[in-house]
């Protein structure tokens, strides 16, 4: 060890230290910066979205509305009938829910659960608000209000919906039920609805997706290999659709698609067909348009890979004796596949959650998952089952969205 | 022999490509430009052949107090958005290209998310959230929940912006004695500015064309341009829809345009740094 390495060490690691330093304080300012955006998207969107899945597994109305009878209920072994005391702790609570006019929650909640659940609350209310004094029988009271109450069937509901948990919706949501034995079962066929809605809105999603596909893969080949200066024009071209407003392309469909528009004008002036063609507020409508609003979605990451692949790999096969068609299909056409899993993945993650062509250019059985979740959050107020819905639909795009940026790469997201 | 029989099947497949693209062109562009001569149409129906021009449905759509509302609302609203999407997201685009932290993949996923997570899940979500805190059926929810909507285009363009930009130049101007606000002000901002416009007018042109929030959180009085197109579609159409339909392909024209410019000259400065 000569004299002069003893303060080299020491300045090497005070420059260490120096960088470590730096790094951190580089580190801290990164996170400072992004933290304004985070926490604005926390309040403004996180939140709220986990808020709402909450809705999906919390069962709040009944615990709410009737405090001591949920609590009983909670306890309830199921085997028992309901006893005296049990039909007197609801019936207080009954009776003073209908004097606070606050019944008609726990209606509409016991109505998701039973047929006649909303009439047979309304009527126990109406029957038990004009007692002025305790009744010598509760049980009495409650059956000569509405029978039901005198079968367990109705207990057992009834416990069911008193929280504070619950997989009623999301039951619900897939077109099964809790049976009186507590087992899962499924729906009778009037009451199943949702397995078809997902059915139909998968369906739809697919077609949507292998249209775009099969479309945009040749269109965005022919952008790819144009030659430059007519390459930035067809991508506008391509871009125009993009940042035209949605609701113009879907008036623009309307007007083309609609029986005396343009398109059935021309098939009928060539003679494919004599009367005009449905083609708007059906299911064809529905896919035409959203092809057509999602199409450029496709076309760009596609057109992004095929730009980053050498020409040199494809010549090269061909100067060693591969026919094009070959050389294509084996060298070039396994090159563009990371583009066209994005466009694929990000078609379909938006064609899934899709609400506004569908509700304007469909008919009533072409509305897909999000009409649902829009239709119980505002029409029926049936919250937990929109939640439920939510649920479905976002868990999906979560995988979906997971395997998009495995895939691409979420540094890759380019806007034209 | 062989070699003019490949360039033949080459010539063919090539016109082929040509023809199918054609095809495919007319079918992502012809509708939209359909329905703007339609605007000038002097009849009540929308069909062609066209019956004479006329004016008088953009007369309709400027005396309408209606679509003068519509207009306001959709200005009050999405330039605010824009405007805090821009600054938020300028800021979390820089911050994700200083440093690598633990974490990161996670909160740039995160950050991203409204550009793929269901227009419908947002809006339910608010709807519930916002209504105990007094938020819904007020501009400042509405400006919030798109300004959200938008950040996230703000965030990939200043990021593609900054990936074009010489650390160099801001290690320079520190060397020179700036302090870090400087720097920013002086080096960076001017350099990365195409990308931050052009974040600008996607976050804009994002909640001005945004419906499904409009619906679930917004009050009567505070319909936008596309809230009010969207129940125009769900009676009769009346012409005056195409009218507006005419002025908003114009407005998408005109944006796209200067987006893309700004695209050229972000590219134009990329290419001379590896130069």
């Amino acid at each position: 060890m000569t004299a002069a390495a003893i303060p080299a060490t020491q300045d090497r690691s005070r420059l260490r230290r120096d960088l470590a330093r730096a790094g951190r304080r580089r580190r801290l300012l990164a996170i400072g910066l992004i933290a304004p955006l985070f926490l604005f998207l926390l309040f403004s969107f996180i939140i709220p979205i986990g808020d709402m899945l909450r809705r999906a597994v919390v069962d709040s109305e009944i615990a709410e509305t009737w405090p001591h009878a949920a609590a009983m209920l909670r306890q309830w072994d199921r085997r028992k009938d309901p006893d005296e005391a049990m039909f007197a702790v609801l019936g207080r609570d009954i009776e003073a829910s209908a004097k606070a006019h606050t019944v008609a929650t726990a209606a509409r909640r016991l109505n998701y659960a039973i047929d006649g659940g909303r009439s047979l609350v309304m009527d126990t209310g109406r029957a038990l608000r004009k007692l002025d004094a305790e009744p010598p029988s509760w049980r009495e009271a409650l059956v000569a209000a509405n029978p039901a109450w005198g079968d367990k069937k109705t207990w057992i509901a009834l416990a069911e919906a008193s929280g504070p948990l619950t997989d009623f919706y999301l039951l619900t949501a897939v077109d099964l039920e809790r049976d009186s034995a507590n087992r899962i079962v499924h729906r009778p066929a009037q009451q199943s609805l949702y397995i078809e809605v997902l059915a139909r809105t998968v369906l739809i999603s697919v077609t949507v997706t292998v249209l775009c596909l099969l479309l945009g893969f040749p269109l965005a080949y022919y952008v790819a290999s144009a030659p430059p200066d007519r390459a930035g024009l067809l991508m506008i071209l391509v871009l125009l659709p993009l940042w035209t407003s949605l609701l113009v392309r879907t008036v623009a469909w309307i007007v083309l698609l609609q029986d005396q528009g343009i398109v059935n004008q021309m098939l009928m002036a060539v003679g494919l067909i004599d009367a005009p063609l449905r083609l708007i507020f059906n299911r064809t409508g529905v896919v035409i348009a959203m092809t057509h609003v999602l199409l450029p979605f496709m076309i760009l990451p596609i057109i992004a890979t095929m730009r980053s692949i050498p020409p040199t790999y494809v010549r090269a096969a061909i100067s060693l004796g591969a026919h094009p068609a070959v050389a294509f299909w084996k060298v070039y056409l396994p090159q563009t596949l990371p583009g066209v899993a994005a466009g694929t993945l990000l078609v379909f993650i938006m064609a899934l959650g899709y609400y506004v062509t569908p509700t304007l250019v469909g008919g009533p059985k072409d509305q897909m998952l999000a009409y649902f979740i829009a239709f119980y959050t505002t029409q029926s107020s049936n919250w937990g089952l929109a939640a439920a819905l939510g649920v479905l639909l976002l868990v999906a795009t979560a995988i979906l969205y997971f395997a998009y940026s495995r895939l691409a790469g979420l540094n890759q997201v380019r806007l034209g | 022999m062989e070699a003019s029989a490949k360039t033949l099947t080459e010539r063919v497949s090539r016109l082929l490509l040509a023809v199918f693209a054609t095809l495919v062109f007319i079918f992502l562009i012809a509708p939209i430009l359909a329905i703007l001569p339609l605007s000038f149409n002097d009849s009540t129906f929308l069909v062609y052949p066209m019956h004479g021009f006329t004016l008088h449905w953009y007369g309709d759509v400027f005396a309408s107090e209606k679509w003068r509302l519509a207009v306001q609302n959709s200005f009050l609203i999405g330039i605010p958005a824009a405007a805090i999407a821009t600054a938020l997201g300028t800021l979390a685009a820089i911050g994700l290209s200083l440093a690598d932290f633990r974490g990161k993949a996670i909160v740039t996923a995160l950050l991203l998310s409204p550009l793929v997570v269901p227009i419908i899940i947002v809006a339910v979500g608010l709807y519930f959230f916002f209504a105990p805190l007094g938020l819904t059926q007020t501009y400042a929810g509405l400006i919030m929940a798109h300004a959200a909507l938008g950040a996230p285009f703000v965030v990939v363009t200043v990021s593609s912006a900054l990936a074009s930009f010489d650390r160099n130049l801001a290690r320079a101007a520190a060397s020179l004695g700036a302090p870090p606000v400087t720097v920013f002000r002086r080096v960076m901002l001017p350099l990365v500015r195409p990308g931050v416009i052009s974040g600008a007018l996607f976050a804009f042109a994002v909640s001005f064309d945004e419906v499904v929030t409009i619906l679930l959180l917004a009050a009567p009085q505070q319909r936008t341009i596309p809230r009010e197109m969207f129940d125009g579609m769900r009676d009769s159409l009346n012409p005056s829809i195409t009218a507006v339909a005419a002025m908003l392909v114009t407005l998408a024209i005109l944006l796209l345009l200067v987006v893309e410019w700004l695209r050229v000259r972000n590219e134009r400065l990329r290419k001379a740094k590896v130069d």
